[in-house]
């Protein structure tokens, strides 16, 4: 009897429950094992990078908050540094503490879903619903801060919208006293787990040299044993100030990516407390009557307030000309903003760095050779949001 | 217990309806979703299905991956011209009587974007019974949304019946 050497091509989404949104993947199958992994993107292209060209500054936050909607503020934290270093302004430090304060909050908020979605492909239903309860406090808490649960667009070019609400500080407490616990009950009912263990360990493997030269960041890299973390190597917004580690593992699979993160969550709490615990006082935005608003109480007493008001609300603001890159750690990896100015009042080009897009090049190397039930784990471990990807 | 001794006692003990009532009421009690999340309105698709605010005391707990055993189709995001036809393709898998939710601004008009990549409106492509306003919307909108369709599919206003007259 002759052996046939055909393979199988089978096409896994753009709609299927554990492609974490639209992903496609074209996978090329000899019996069980994946020969060839061709990812197929752009089911979410969205056009938003063109799309913000034709909006003022203070508008694309509405368009920035909508890339990578897992972590709001972690995407305007990128977007405004860049903004801001095309001033040249530094936000006032109450500002810089907060925005420090939600970003890494937001930090334990995604881990919580990657943790959710990851566990709910393995069929591990009630982690999901677990997390997802943890989440929506957090939820509660960007609703306390901007009104919107999800799309929150609280930062603004030299500061923040607003200053923290009344009983901010002991709700965000309360959460990340409550998290520390949640985080440890995790850890006991997942990292022990026989089936959890044999299911991710030595899983979608990513060599260090394969990691690096793919381009991967954040936990996807650092679970390939290379102690690579924006926050410590380019200090950006204040995080020079804090006193945290980086958590990375040798194992260079699934599991070794699950424990970043876990370790992460409780790092972001470090960072968060250490933010509530000196939280300075003083303004939240900057007073440069070029880019921020003029406070309200103001607008009755001064014309030249309202004039300002007035340029501000229906020009905007006028970076000088030039073009930025800043790279700031998102909870996928590195996330930045090229952003090129030519003195108008809107941006000339705007490109994101999407972690995700860079991290999704490593999946072929994970699963090829391995077998089609492990694509699952792979995609879940890389942790992608489309919107991210796609753009 | 079983003994019906008059007239009153009838009246108290048995329903009269039609058939096609019945199973109206099993019908809008029972919509079983498609899962089927696009972008952001797909995460609070899932906090809905969550355990604070519960989809399933309406009865839509049970997200299939499969179209061909979903009822309803919630459209969770912006629908993009290159998923536009995937999209009327798993709509068209889907058995009668099925119906659709367009959740959210971007799959109802397009929303933010008006622009090359993204469809002006998932009414474009596929018919809309409910449509939910909102960048994201809450749950609790989506929830009042599939409470409207509830009513639809009970008062037979909606989906192959309402086609059918």
């Amino acid at each position: 009897m002759a052996t046939t050497t055909e393979t199988l091509t089978l096409n896994m989404g753009p709609q299927h429950p554990s492609t974490h949104g639209v992903l496609r993947l074209v996978l090329e199958l000899e019996g069980e094992v994946v020969r060839k992994c061709t990812p197929v993107m752009g089911y979410l292209h969205t056009g938003i990078e063109k799309e913000m060209e034709s909006r003022t500054y203070h508008q694309n936050v509405t368009l920035v908050d909508r890339i990578e909607y897992l972590a709001n503020y972690n995407e305007e934290m990128a977007f405004h540094q860049s903004v801001e270093r095309l001033f040249g302004l530094e936000p006032p430090p109450r500002a810089r503490y907060i925005r420090i304060l939600m970003c890494e909050m937001n930090r334990i908020a995604s881990h919580l879903m990657y943790l959710g979605a990851g566990a709910m492909d393995l069929n591990v239903s009630s982690v999901f619903l677990y997390c997802l309860q943890d989440r929506e406090k957090f939820l509660d808490l960007s609703e306390m801060i901007s009104g919107q649960r999800m799309m929150p667009g609280y930062f603004r070019v030299g500061g923040l919208a607003e200053d923290l609400p009344d009983g901010f500080v002991a709700a965000s407490r309360a959460w990340l006293d409550e998290m520390a616990r949640r985080i440890d009950e995790y850890d006991r009912l997942l990292t022990d787990n026989l089936i959890w263990r044999e299911r991710l360990e030595g899983v979608a493997l990513l060599s260090p040299e394969d990691a690096i030269a793919l381009g991967g960041t954040g936990p996807v890299l650092r679970g390939s044993g290379i102690a690579h973390d924006i926050r410590k190597v380019l200090p950006y917004g204040g995080y020079e100030e804090f006193d945290f580690d980086v958590p990375v593992e040798r194992g260079c699979d699934a599991f070794a990516r699950y424990r970043v993160r876990m370790e992460e969550m409780r790092q972001a709490r470090r960072i968060a407390l250490q933010a509530l615990d000196r939280l300075p006082d003083g303004p939240v935005i900057v007073n440069d009557r070029k880019v921020a608003l003029p406070p309200r109480a103001e607008l009755a007493r001064s014309m030249e307030a309202v004039i300002h008001q007035f340029k501000l609300v229906s020009e905007g603001m006028h970076p000088p000309a030039g073009e930025t890159y800043v790279a700031t750690e998102s909870p996928r990896g590195e996330k930045g903003y090229f952003v090129v100015s030519d003195g108008s009042n809107r941006p000339v080009r705007v490109h994101a760095r999407a972690p995700s897009f860079y991290n999704l090049q490593t999946l072929p190397a994970m699963v090829e050779g391995r077998p089609l039930a492990d694509v699952v784990v792979a995609v879940a471990s890389i942790d992608i949001v489309l919107g991210d990807v796609d753009r | 217990m079983g003994v019906i001794r008059s007239e009153q006692d009838l009246e108290r003990n048995v329903l009269t309806t039609t058939l096609e009532r019945l199973v109206a009421w099993g019908r809008g009690n029972s919509v079983w979703p498609a899962q089927f999340g696009l972008a952001c309105c797909a995460i609070e698709m899932m906090c809905a299905a969550g355990s604070r605010f519960d989809i399933s005391r309406f009865g839509s707990e049970l997200f299939r991956a499969s179209p061909r055993q979903s009822d309803l189709m919630i459209v969770a995001g912006r629908v993009s011209q290159k998923m536009a036809p995937v999209l009327r393709h798993i709509y068209d898998q889907m058995l009668d009587p099925k119906w659709v939710i367009s959740m959210g601004d971007c799959a109802s008009t397009g929303g933010l974007y008006n622009n090359y990549a993204v469809v002006q409106g998932v009414d474009k492509i596929v018919p809309v019974d409910v449509y939910v306003a909102g960048c994201p919307p809450r749950p609790e909108a989506l929830l009042h949304g599939l409470q409207l369709l509830q009513r639809k599919i009970q008062t037979r206003t909606t989906g192959a019946a309402a086609r059918a007259t």
